[in-house]
């Protein structure tokens, strides 16, 4: 086949208020590894999901192998020869492997037959994985293979990934680039989503990137350098953040021998955590998803209490104390969930300004809340963290997920804490609200705060933070200046790949080295 | 095809519309059902809510308007603190049960010297019955984790086995020649509970109710405690997350309610109803669920759907009489306005819109 594998033309689809893909035309050749790249919003998922027939386009149409093609659901898009594996896993934990994957087929083979196709597979491709293991006991990288596995079963012309590495380790984003090349050497077209343009320059082929819902550009990442790619992407050029090198005072947020029981069965245990924040400093925690950041946060914020010793502020044990007390002391923290968590969806602003700045901003007295005053705190928030909104009156889920980010992450920072620790403080964010908040996060260290960013974007950890540390399975691991840490260094330091031998990772480095 | 589209934030017309749309609605289905029970069902609806009102013997049904909607209003405004937490309260009956046996004993026992400190004394202890009977529940879930619903509801029936017994054995009038029953505390001036304004069947309960209406409102609004009721309801986590432990809030809430419920009981049972009795508990309880989400979980919402609950009690029971409609079809009735009002509720939250669905 020498003609285009998929080819879409003048792709439309508005939403109430928005339009996520205007005019969106761009071509997949058959075996080829094509970016599609842009922002959050930009409108790449509305334009995949078009594609898998879970969306309807206003306009445009597809070319499919050379057929029109039209998908009313995913099963007719599966039946063309389309795959998908999305960011989110749709997997049963209580289920083994095996029975996720016979889940997602329309004929499933008997389960023993059904194994040693996985076995199979999983061999073939470089991506091992027990059939008769529970999905609960597996890392996220191991139930991405489930997800791949489940796609490769149906022999696909053309797989979409949608952001498929923000859940592995360094290690497992190698072993993943090596089956996707081994897919693309033989003849499957991949469509890899992402806004991270160094996977994209070692893994594809050709790049078509979209802003605003429009084709802005399309390039060869091989040949194009990142900041090209980046500019093309958000529109300008910008900055990194500044910061300044003041000196590191003495340790404000101590933590020793930190250990907690998760509270649910599928959730992770803390154990044996221990660190120590100076004045002044940014301590970045990194690693995969489900790892005990949430209990982590938890656990520092006063949510969960553990032994009074084990965590302690300027010497003083707060371990014992709840989210009040901390807060009275100088302990802030923004939890990675905004909806329901940081903030409660259906309260306005100035209620949600209440939920955590009532004691350091003195919003009540004698039980009593003083609204007047708690608005104008909302208004600061809004005004200096410029968040777009009509007003504080309006309610907290009424806001888009980057400017609510930015509420959160101000209503903390206003408050002026001593130690502060957030959780993805830019995930699912904008990049030019994104820097603001990593901005006043240094601003707030250079003004003598203790920091902890907890985050699974590696390049914003290595960005902002002065030390880097990475949880694996509940354990930290000890931290480490930041500056002239390797990525190899760092993806040791979360585990290496999970279910994986070393020997395995250099097994894939070698094949790599032949097929070039 | 008709679907639903979720409103960025709930609308206020519709909030207020709501609890109107569904009284037209239950009179439209309950004008069906008379009509189908072979009653005219204009002559129906009207003698419920016009009669009481305006009609002829109105100068009497007035008056009842209060006495039946006064307990509905201080149980009501107790359960809805918890109801807006996510703390399900529905033993209030029980409650109202051991608040009004705990504060006839304590009246009782100063019989018949009696004393200015009788009644407030009784008040206490009535609201104090309520206040334990609702601990159970609540300790039983903050230490074992049960569920406050089945246990509340459950202690519903051990109250009334106990009402029965105290009806029968050891409140039973001496000087009642062996009939079931407690002395009448309504006409023994120590423990009376008196109508204050003739004719209006205003009493302490009502002034209780009234206070109660006004003292909610703060709370929800004004206070951090109210704050942080609502904030359980609405996103638990963030409570957790702000501080509020959920132990405390569900002993907070269980234990207004509940004393709130027993309150009700004693004004009840020293007022209206005079004595205990085997039939004292008359349904407040339950239907004091019914009005909390009638009145949208808002004190001042409440005042207005006790009255409106006190009028079809009212009303229903003249049509009972007057036109031989069954109880059980009153009942069905008063069943079909919270039915209703849950479903036109949807309404606040979402638009209708009427057209294409947007994946095939």
């Amino acid at each position: 086949m020498t003609g285009p594998l998929l080819k879409v033309e003048g792709l439309t689809k508005a939403y109430p208020g928005v339009v996520a893909n205007d005019g969106v035309s761009f071509e997949v050749r058959p075996g080829e590894v094509h970016a599609l790249l842009g922002e959050n919003g930009a409108g790449k998922s509305t334009l995949v999901k078009t594609i898998y027939g879970l969306v309807r386009p206003d306009a445009g149409r597809m070319t499919f192998a050379g057929a029109a093609y039209e998908p009313a659901e995913p099963s007719a898009a599966r039946q063309a020869g389309v795959a998908m594996v999305f960011q989110h896993f749709s997997l049963f934990e209580a289920l083994s492997v095996a029975e996720n994957v016979t889940l997602g087929m329309e004929n499933p083979p008997p389960m023993r037959t059904l194994s040693r196709r996985i076995a199979e597979v999983s061999e073939a491709y470089g991506l091992p994985l027990d059939p008769d293991r529970l999905v609960g006991e597996l890392s996220a990288g191991e139930r991405q293979r489930v997800e791949i596995i489940r796609c490769l079963l149906q022999d696909p012309k053309l797989l979409i990934m949608d952001e498929p590495t923000s859940v592995l380790t360094p290690q497992e984003v190698e072993i993943l680039f090596h089956t996707l090349r081994k897919l693309s050497a033989e003849g499957t077209a991949i469509l890899y989503i992402s806004h991270k343009l160094e996977e994209i320059r070692a893994l594809c082929d050709a790049a078509t990137i979209l802003r605003h819902g429009k084709v802005v550009g399309i390039c060869d990442p091989k040949a194009s350098s990142a900041r090209e790619m980046a500019e093309m992407m958000v529109g300008a050029s910008f900055m990194a953040p500044a910061r300044s090198e003041a000196a590191k005072g003495a340790p404000v947020l101590e933590v020793e021998a930190l250990s907690l029981a998760s509270a649910n069965p599928f959730g992770t245990s803390l154990k044996q955590i221990g660190f120590s924040v100076a004045a002044g400093e940014v301590l970045g925690i990194g690693g995969v998803a489900g790892n005990g950041q949430d209990e982590l946060l938890a656990a520092l914020s006063g949510e969960a209490r553990t032994a009074p010793g084990s965590v302690k502020l300027k010497g003083a044990p707060v371990g014992g104390l709840g989210p009040v007390e901390r807060r009275r002391l100088g302990i802030c923290a923004a939890p990675e969930e905004r909806l329901g968590h940081a903030a409660a969806p259906d309260m306005s602003l100035t209620e949600n300004a209440v939920l955590t700045g009532v004691v350091r901003e003195g919003l009540a007295s004698r039980g009593f809340v003083d609204w007047g005053k708690a608005r104008g705190f909302a208004r600061r928030v809004i005004a200096e963290f410029d968040v777009r909104t009509p007003g504080p009156e309006n309610a907290a889920r009424s806001l888009s997920g980057g400017n609510l980010q930015k509420f959160v992450i101000g209503r903390e920072v206003l408050q002026k804490p001593e130690a502060l620790i957030v959780n993805q403080p830019t995930w699912g964010v904008d990049a030019a609200a994104a820097a603001a908040i990593r901005q006043s996060l240094l601003n707030l260290a250079g003004g003598g705060a203790a920091v902890v960013v907890i985050s699974q974007d590696l390049d914003e950890l290595l960005e902002i933070s002065d030390r880097f540390a990475a949880l694996n399975e509940g354990r930290l691991s000890a931290p480490r200046q930041t500056y002239g840490l390797t990525m190899e260094e760092i993806g040791l330091m979360m585990g290496g790949a999970h279910g994986m031998h070393e020997a395995d990772v250099e097994a894939a480095h070698e094949a790599e080295a032949h097929a070039v | 095809m008709i679907r639903l589209e979720r409103r960025p934030s709930p609308s206020r017309a519709w909030t207020a519309a709501t609890p109107v749309l569904a009284v037209l609605l239950t009179m439209l289905a309950g004008g069906l059902m008379f009509a189908i029970l072979g009653k005219d069902p204009v002559l129906a609806i009207r003698t419920i809510f016009w009669d009481p009102l305006f009609g002829e013997f109105a100068w009497y049904f007035r008056g009842q308007l209060l006495v039946k909607g006064g307990p509905l209003i201080l149980i009501a405004v107790g359960l809805s603190l918890g109801f807006r937490a996510g703390i399900w309260n529905i033993g209030a009956e029980g409650q109202y049960i051991v608040g009004a046996i705990c504060g006839a004993a304590a009246g009782l026992a100063f019989y018949p010297t009696g004393g200015w400190f009788v009644f407030p004394l009784m008040v206490i202890v009535g609201g104090l019955g309520g206040w334990l009977w609702a601990m159970i529940p609540a300790l039983l879930r903050v230490r074992f984790q049960t569920n406050e619903i089945l246990v509340s509801l459950l202690l519903v029936y051990v109250a009334q086995n106990l009402l029965a017994r105290a009806a029968l054995g050891w409140l039973r009038n001496p000087e009642g020649a062996g009939f079931p029953g407690s002395r009448n505390l309504s006409q023994w001036s120590a423990s009376s509970n008196p109508e204050l304004i003739a004719g209006t069947g205003m009493h302490w309960g009502v002034v209780a109710a009234f206070l109660a209406v006004i003292a909610g409102y703060v709370l929800l609004n004004r206070h951090l405690t109210g704050y942080h009721i609502r904030l359980a309801g609405q996103a638990p986590r963030a409570a957790r997350f702000a501080g509020v432990s959920p132990g405390r809030l569900v002993i907070f809430c269980l234990g207004v309610s509940g004393a709130l419920a027993g309150l009700a009981g004693i004004f009840e049972v020293t007022g209206p109803a005079g004595q205990i009795s085997i039939d004292f508990a008359s349904g407040y309880g339950f239907t004091a669920i019914i009005v909390a989400f009638l009145g949208r979980l808002n004190p001042v919402g409440i005042l207005l759907a006790s009255l409106l609950m006190a009028l079809t009690y009212v009303g229903g029971d003249n049509a009972s009489t007057n036109l031989g409609i069954p109880a059980a079809a009153i009942q069905l009735f008063q069943g079909m306005l919270l039915f209703f009002l849950l479903s036109v509720d949807l309404l606040t939250n979402f638009r209708l819109r009427l057209g294409q669905r947007e994946i095939a």
